[in-house]
């Protein structure tokens, strides 16, 4: 102990000659400390809600139990589950979370743009679009499902409906916020008003958009779940509505897990295309090596 | 100085008509409260082709009103502003600005920054790049084509910005205090790279700025315009001789001598001018 203190002392008074490799260790020694607190905090949530369950503090037949979530999903990935296999029910909600969200966004920007655009046009719609978004859209779900059926249709068109209205606003909001001295230059080098949309406005506005990615992706995820509550014949919300309605908490938990990894994976997609489409921009601090 | 044909062209319609005229011009602007700001009154220049003409004044003066009235991105409330004998009516393409903040485009990197005029005006790509690059080599920032604005300094993104105003060749070139933001070494380097550039292009210059000393160094006549609502206090014909190196001319005892006589007009403006912002706070 005393051996690491000594020297973490010396590393934060080296002179610059060690600076490098001593800020080298230190930020690698940060990572560590930082990477073990997490696990170890993990590790005592998952495994106090396990002791809790097993000395009968928490009742597992209401609140599930680790080991039992676990082996839920276990059973799910070997024998399936009550509508098919388990990659089956993933495939089913992914495919409604993606189609929703792709069409989402594509209609949230191309409005977003126009009525960016058109002030005409925004001041005509502008109260509509409020109301619209006053709304709570979930509850558009059962007159979906009514009008759509219990196929994916119904969850895909929930889907858009949430996304659309966070891409839209964003896409709207960043067009109205583009520079005037880049429109202004543009205008100047000659730009026609077409171009100036595909050239200025929109990689403009993309920093916008895209940040809107992330909330419009899990909305989509939402929104193909909570489709699948109200109707459906397969997917992972259905799974939580059957294990519900079974009393099965651990069931519950396992599609949740399962809908946290889907999410997770997805997100990391959405950071990789942003990345991509942003490459113009400066880093955050956060991201520099200091 | 070359005695090519467009020199001599310019001599001819020099005794006709001025490269830029502004007749009685007045814009008002209406403040986010609703009320009209006058931000130029009855104003009236005239500059020769050829001629770099300098324009200095307190902030707020609407200097910068004056050049967006000629390169057309704003129409005046009253008044006629004309470029080369024709009323200004939308953007005109033989004009470049040059804007006092960063204006270049961020998502793009310095080739294709520097492309951008070429491009819109309908030029085939290959074409376009390729003069792209011989301008980037003319601004010294060969090497740098595919880096993005956010990673290059000040003076080298004002560099980008100068390409790409002076790859369009402009017959008349408006700059906007373009070099306020540099520091004073990078500032007299890029005027002298100014003073060159002007000098191959013979082009009118339009050069707003709140740097006396700027401005006499550069220009072949200074206009002082008033504390707002501007309207020109007088014009002063700079006999320095060309060519001219910025770092050597302010010592100059001519130099020193227009300096005083023009400051005698500009430092009423400026303390007016000051006054007003004092009271406003």
């Amino acid at each position: 102990m005393s051996a690491i203190s000594n020297e973490s002392k010396e590393t934060t008074t080296a002179p610059e000659s060690q600076g490098v490799p001593s800020t080298t260790t230190a930020r690698r020694r940060r990572r560590i400390i930082v990477n073990s607190l997490r696990v170890l905090l993990l590790v005592v949530l998952i495994g106090g809600w396990e002791l809790a369950t097993r000395v009968g503090i928490i009742d597992p037949f209401f609140w599930g139990q680790p080991s039992g979530i676990w082996a839920q999903i276990v059973t799910w990935a070997t024998e399936g589950t009550a509508q098919g296999p388990l990659w089956e029910q993933i495939l089913v909600t992914l495919e409604e979370t993606v189609l929703g969200f792709l069409i989402g966004v594509v209609l949230g920007v191309i409005c977003g743009v126009v009525l960016g655009r058109n002030q005409f046009l925004a001041d005509v719609l502008g109260p509509y679009v409020k109301v619209a978004n006053s709304i709570p859209r979930v509850t558009l779900a059962p007159l979906l499902a009514i009008g759509l059926g219990l196929g994916m249709q119904s969850k895909v068109a929930l889907a858009v409906v949430l996304v659309f209205f966070i891409v839209f606003f964003n896409a709207f909001q960043g067009v109205r916020e583009v520079d005037r001295n880049l429109l202004a230059n543009a205008r100047i080098l000659g730009a026609s008003q077409r171009r100036i949309t595909t050239e200025v406005i929109i990689p403009s506005a993309l920093s916008w958009i895209i940040a809107s990615l992330h909330t419009s992706f899990s909305f989509a995820l939402v929104g193909a779940v909570v489709g699948e509550f109200v109707g459906a014949i397969q997917g992972i919300g259905l799974m939580i509505q059957n294990a519900g309605s079974n009393f099965n908490a651990n069931g519950v938990f396992a599609a949740m897990t399962i809908l946290a990894v889907v999410a997770l994976l997805s997100d990391a997609l959405v950071t990789a295309l942003e990345n991509r489409l942003l490459r113009w921009r400066p880093k955050t601090v956060s991201d520099l090596t200091i | 100085m070359t005695t090519n044909s467009s020199t001599i062209t310019q001599n001819i319609s020099n005794q006709t008509t001025s490269a830029i005229e502004l007749r009685n011009v007045t814009k008002r602007f209406l403040t986010p409260t609703g009320q009209a700001y006058t931000a130029l009154r009855d104003l009236n220049l005239s500059v020769a082709p050829g001629e770099f003409f300098a324009v200095v004044g307190p902030t707020g003066c609407g200097k910068s009103t004056t050049l967006s009235l000629i390169s057309g991105l704003e129409r005046p409330s009253a008044g006629e502003v004309q470029v080369m004998g024709q009323t200004v009516q939308g953007i005109d393409p033989r004009i470049g600005y040059v804007f006092q903040s960063d204006a270049v485009f961020p998502w793009k990197n310095v080739l294709n920054n520097v492309a951008t005029g070429p491009l819109f005006r309908g030029q085939p790509k290959a074409q376009a790049l390729e003069r792209a690059r011989d301008w980037i080599a003319r601004v010294g920032l060969s090497g740098f084509e595919d880096r993005y604005p956010h990673q290059l300094s000040g003076g080298m993104r004002k560099r980008v910005a100068l390409a790409q105003t002076f790859i369009n060749e402009p017959q008349i070139l408006l700059m906007d205090e373009p070099f306020s933001a540099l520091d004073v070494q990078t500032r007299t380097l890029m005027e002298d790279e100014l003073l060159n550039m002007w000098s191959s292009l013979s082009a009118s210059v339009v050069f707003v700025t709140h740097d006396l000393e700027e401005a006499i160094s550069l220009a072949d006549r200074v206009c002082v315009i008033t504390a707002g609502p501007g309207t020109v206090k007088g014009i002063y014909p700079i006999d320095l001789p060309r060519p001219r190196k910025v770092e050597d001319i302010r010592f100059e005892p001519r130099f020193v001598q227009l300096y005083h006589e023009i400051w005698e007009d500009l430092r009423n403006e400026v303390m007016i001018s000051y006054e007003r912002n004092k009271q406003r706070v």
